[in-house]
């Protein structure tokens, strides 16, 4: 008994990581207080790490466990270090932020953890009901994490906007799955795919469309992003970054799986569906961002429009396709962490600021702080050579592969519309005469604005790492 | 081991690495970042000398080749250089260290990274001329808008930040289109090797895609009318020195990359799409020449002029006759020297004065003889006069094009003479006639380290136009090797098409 049980828990390993440290720091955080809260953010952020080096241990070749509801393979195990690598960096910047701000509580590291936790659950997910309680568990705590500064009307307004649109997507998702059940007679991918080989019916096509509704509102694709602005907005800024830099992460690598792995074999009909999303992703997030002024609101529309590219990827349905998609979400992540550092440095006497144009002269009174976010936005636009560039190259190369010209054309031309608003950042910061100047920046924010200047310039003269890697994962799809 | 060509692309960052380690912003430290950044310039040139000494020019193959493995097997890491490409990267090097002497007083602002970006400009132009991998061609291609845009943007004048997103989201787009064709290459070629891909043969009714795309492309880099307005903008609100690169550099990098990719890679298309070049070349000869005899800035008429001597490059790059080519690829050396020494001119007075209006000006020649002499000698070379260098350019691709179409050539010749027309009318309006204006009387003659910008300048343009042979001997061995693997491709097409009924 115990020798067949044991070999499925190294498969979950990091997660067990992440659940059992989380309840002891529950308990910890509830028996000391706010004392703890020193300890319990080190301790989160060391799980995390640790949860980290754990998936990035586990053996090179595809596991499953939970009787084949829950796999493990080298697709997985990127998506789950990029993912949590997104999170402790995050979680280091709300630990830096909460020694600054009104709110001030031991339970965000906890729900970090937790969310954390849903998200590795949703990127090993095998089957819809694993997919379904992987999603709801992140979703869950990042409710409770957009609310967290709870004094403040703008984020309580976030999290009940977030909550209520959630819970919608929520039952659109299950709606499909039933659907997809219904139709298939099973929940499994494998099982999905070789119901769908000898054709989807309309049945089965309309359960993936609600599927797809649902999990197009956790990635805040075009027509479901409506929420992204407002809680990008309201939140407290490094609960936007966790947003944007893993839940986005988490959620296309379920997309992902469950497209290539339950539907691959019908890659024709839910092509259309992903080229639409993506084309209609790109198109809103480059034009709608051009008349933002909020720093936030700017990004939210960004990350629209990222998860656009992205998908032209998915939309290949092809190895280097997927190939793309792990590309463009570990260098996306390393942006995002990247851009909102910056935002968080922008600190006054007054408190944060977020305006653009607070950003005015900034290359004079602080020029590594410029030089770094300068590099963020230029990468951002996907100019080379920097990182941005080779995450556009890799999704773009395998949409032109697999004969979808006019998309990659579409695509880049939404990029130059992008480029703009990147541009006119550069432009504040550099061109432009103001008196930016902010509260020097502390030691975490200075290692993460270094970490990530590095890396995108470091990974646009020498991508070959990531690929690499994000190549071997692909492969495990197939 | 890392050889001459990837130290051409080290040293000018190197050199940027260091001024960023200068300490203070006192007038010791902005002298020091000068110097470092002339010395960089200057070593940088000697090294592409030696260079220019290993390189064999009888050999048509690609010489000095550097290898090294970078993103896989099939996109590397890999440069060299032919007779095409070594002269602009020795263009680009022997231009830099004016761009950092005309820099010398009219910069006082951000001095530090002005020169950094500067520098990093000069490692990424020479990238592009070096580089033997399409991706890493269009790596440096695309690079270089980053510091370019912060030139004019930062340092540039009153409308710069106009200027400056015009000509980045201009360039972008249009290099968009080239990058989704760079892609296609590499899925159907399966490499970006540029000496592997001037060996195969891509389908004729994908050349024509594919060469639409880097038309586009190299179009607006030219630029080519009716993409060229980006052009005038960015000269006039650029710096002296990026007016210069602009000029003498990036607009070469449009002809480069038709003689580099479009012409060998798709010769079917370059064929059919050729009257469409012509066409446009012509307009843009002589539309853009009347255009620059209405202007009123002295930056802008040479702005509109250069887009019509670029008309030439184009129209003698597609007649596909050796005499064309080489005449093409001499003219855009030439007037990178003459364009470049023409906007440095207008910097002198422009340091003096603070204004580009022509009609400010007046009698210069009374107070300020060097200068007129040196202003004359590049004004009859931007004409074309025998005996300076815009002369051989000109009539090597008036020739060419007059043996495969003779209507094109005739058309084309109106620019030669409208090109004395503008030139003559800025040259009189500026330095000859009475010294009246006031704010001109106490106006002073060129100082030491302008003579040092214009000599080399005034030299080099009578020299190559007395001497072309150094040059154009060059360009001979990989124009003969293009235009015989062309007469094969279109051969096979023109066997294919006989066959078919």
């Amino acid at each position: 008994m115990t020798t067949a049980a044991l070999p499925s828990l190294v498969t979950i390993l990091p997660e067990i990581v992440l659940a059992g440290g989380a309840l002891v720091l529950i308990l910890v955080g509830a028996f000391q207080g706010l004392r703890s809260i020193n300890l319990v953010n080190g301790a989160a952020f060391a799980i995390l790490i640790v949860a980290a080096l754990a998936a990035l241990s586990q053996v090179s070749q595809t596991q499953m466990a939970f009787n084949g509801s829950f796999v493990v393979d080298d697709f997985a195990r990127f998506m789950k270090v990029v993912t949590l690598l997104g999170a402790a960096a995050t979680l280091a910047l709300a630990i830096d932020e909460m020694s600054q701000e009104r709110y001030k509580l031991f339970e965000l590291a906890i729900l970090v953890l937790l969310s954390s936790l849903g998200m590795l659950l949703m990127i090993s997910a095998n089957d819809l009901i694993a997919l379904y309680i992987g999603l709801e568990l992140s979703s869950l705590a990042l409710y409770v994490l957009a609310a967290i500064d709870r004094n403040n009307a703008k984020a309580s307004e976030a999290g009940l906007k977030y909550f209520v649109l959630g819970a919608l997507s929520s039952g659109m998702l299950l709606y499909g799955a039933s659907l997809v059940y219904g139709f298939t007679g099973t929940v499994n991918f494998a099982g999905i795919a070789a119901a769908v080989k000898g054709g989807a019916g309309s049945g089965l096509m309309f359960g993936l469309i609600f599927l797809m509704a649902g999990l197009a509102f956790k990635i805040s694709a075009v027509p479901f992003h409506m929420w992204t602005p407002d809680v990008y907005e309201g939140a407290p800024t490094p609960v936007t970054a966790y947003f944007a830099a893993t839940n986005k992460i988490a959620a296309m690598a379920l997309t992902t799986r469950l497209l290539i792995q339950g539907f691959g074999p019908d890659v024709v009909e839910w092509r259309q569906i992903v080229v639409f999303i993506s084309i209609a992703s790109m198109a809103l997030g480059s034009f709608a961002a051009i008349g933002q002024r909020n720093l936030k609101r700017l990004m939210a529309y960004s990350s629209i429009g990222h998860v656009g590219y992205a998908l032209v990827g998915l939309s290949a349905g092809t190895q280097d396709g997927v190939n793309g998609v792990l590309v463009y979400m570990a260098i996306y992540m390393a942006m995002t962490v990247g851009t909102f550092a910056c935002i968080l440095a922008m600190r006054t006497k007054d408190g944060p600021v977020e305006s653009i144009d607070d950003l005015a002269g900034l290359s004079k009174s602080q020029p590594a702080f410029a030089f770094v976010l300068m590099a963020l936005m230029f990468s951002l636009a996907g100019v080379p050579p920097l990182a941005g560039f080779w995450a556009k190259w890799y999704v773009f190369s395998a949409a032109v592969d697999a004969g979808l010209v006019p998309l990659a054309v579409i695509g880049f031309l939404a990029s130059v519309v992008g480029a703009y608003y990147y541009l006119r950042i550069v432009k504040v910061m550099y061109f432009d005469d103001g008196p930016a100047r902010f509260l020097p920046l502390s030691g975490v924010l200075k290692a993460m604005l270094a970490i990530s200047g590095v890396a995108v310039i470091l990974f646009g003269l020498i991508p070959s790492p990531i690929v690499t890697a994000a190549a071997a994962a692909a492969k495990s799809l197939f | 081991m890392p050889g001459v060509l990837s130290g051409l692309l080290i040293l000018p960052l190197i050199g940027s690495a260091l001024i960023l380690f200068v300490r203070g912003e006192d007038e010791a430290a902005l002298s020091n970042i000068r110097y470092i950044a002339l010395l960089t310039t200057l070593v940088t040139f000697l090294l592409s000398l030696i260079a220019w000494w290993q390189f064999d020019p009888g050999n048509s193959a690609f010489q000095l080749v550097e290898q090294a493995s970078w993103i896989s097997s099939s996109i590397t890491f890999k440069l060299g250089v032919d007779g095409y490409s070594l002269p602009f990267v020795l263009l680009t090097t022997f231009l830099m260290p004016f761009c950092i002497l005309a820099s010398w007083t009219s910069i006082q602002r951000r001095v530090r990274e002005y020169m950094i970006a500067f520098l990093v400009l000069e490692t990424l132009m020479v990238g592009v001329f070096e580089s033997l991998d399409l991706v890493l061609f269009y790596l440096f291609f695309e690079g270089g808008l980053i510091p370019m845009f912060l030139i004019i943007g930062v340092w540039g004048g009153e409308r710069r930040i106009y200027a400056s997103f015009k000509f980045f989201l201009y360039t972008l787009l249009g290099s968009v289109l080239l990058l989704i064709a760079v892609m296609a290459m590499w899925k159907t070629a399966g490499t970006t090797d540029i000496a592997s891909l001037l060996t195969y043969r891509f389908a004729p009714s994908m050349q024509k895609w594919l060469w639409l795309a880097f038309f586009a492309s190299f179009a607006v880099k030219m630029p080519m009318w009716p993409v060229h307005t980006w052009l005038p903008d960015a000269h006039v609100e650029a710096p002296t020195a990026g007016s210069v690169i602009l000029a003498g550099i990036l607009l070469k990098m449009g002809g480069y990359g038709f003689i580099r990719f479009s012409l060998p890679m798709f010769p079917d298309a370059s064929h059919d799409f050729a009257p469409l070049i012509y066409a446009l070349s012509i307009i843009a000869i002589i539309y853009t020449s009347l255009v620059a005899l209405a202007q009123e800035d002295m930056k802008k008429l040479i702005a509109y002029s250069s887009v019509a001597h670029m008309g030439f490059v184009t129209m003698g790059l597609f007649s596909m006759t050796a005499q064309g080519i080489e005449g093409a690829m001499f003219q855009m050396v030439s007037h990178g020297l003459v364009s470049g020494a023409l906007f440095l001119c207008v910097g002198v007075v422009y340091d003096r004065t603070h204004t580009r209006q022509i009609a400010a000006y007046g009698g210069l020649v009374h107070r300020m003889p060097l200068y007129a002499a040196a202003f004359m000698v590049f004004t009859l070379a931007n004409i074309g006069l025998p005996g300076t260098s815009g002369f051989i350019g000109e009539f090597l691709t008036l020739l060419g094009t007059f043996r495969t179409n003779s209507w094109v050539a005739f058309f084309a010749t109106f620019g030669v003479i409208l090109s004395a027309a503008y030139a003559l009318w800025l040259y009189r309006k500026i330095i000859f006639g009475k010294l009246v204006k006031a704010e001109l009387m106490n106006m002073l003659d060129l100082t030491p380290r302008e003579m040092c910008v214009m000599a080399p300048l005034v030299a080099l343009v009578i020299f190559y136009g007395v001497r072309p042979g150094v040059i154009l001997d060059a360009f001979s061995p990989p124009t003969e090797a293009l235009l015989k693997s062309a007469g094969v491709a279109l051969g096979a097409m023109k066997a294919a098409t006989l066959v078919v009924p």
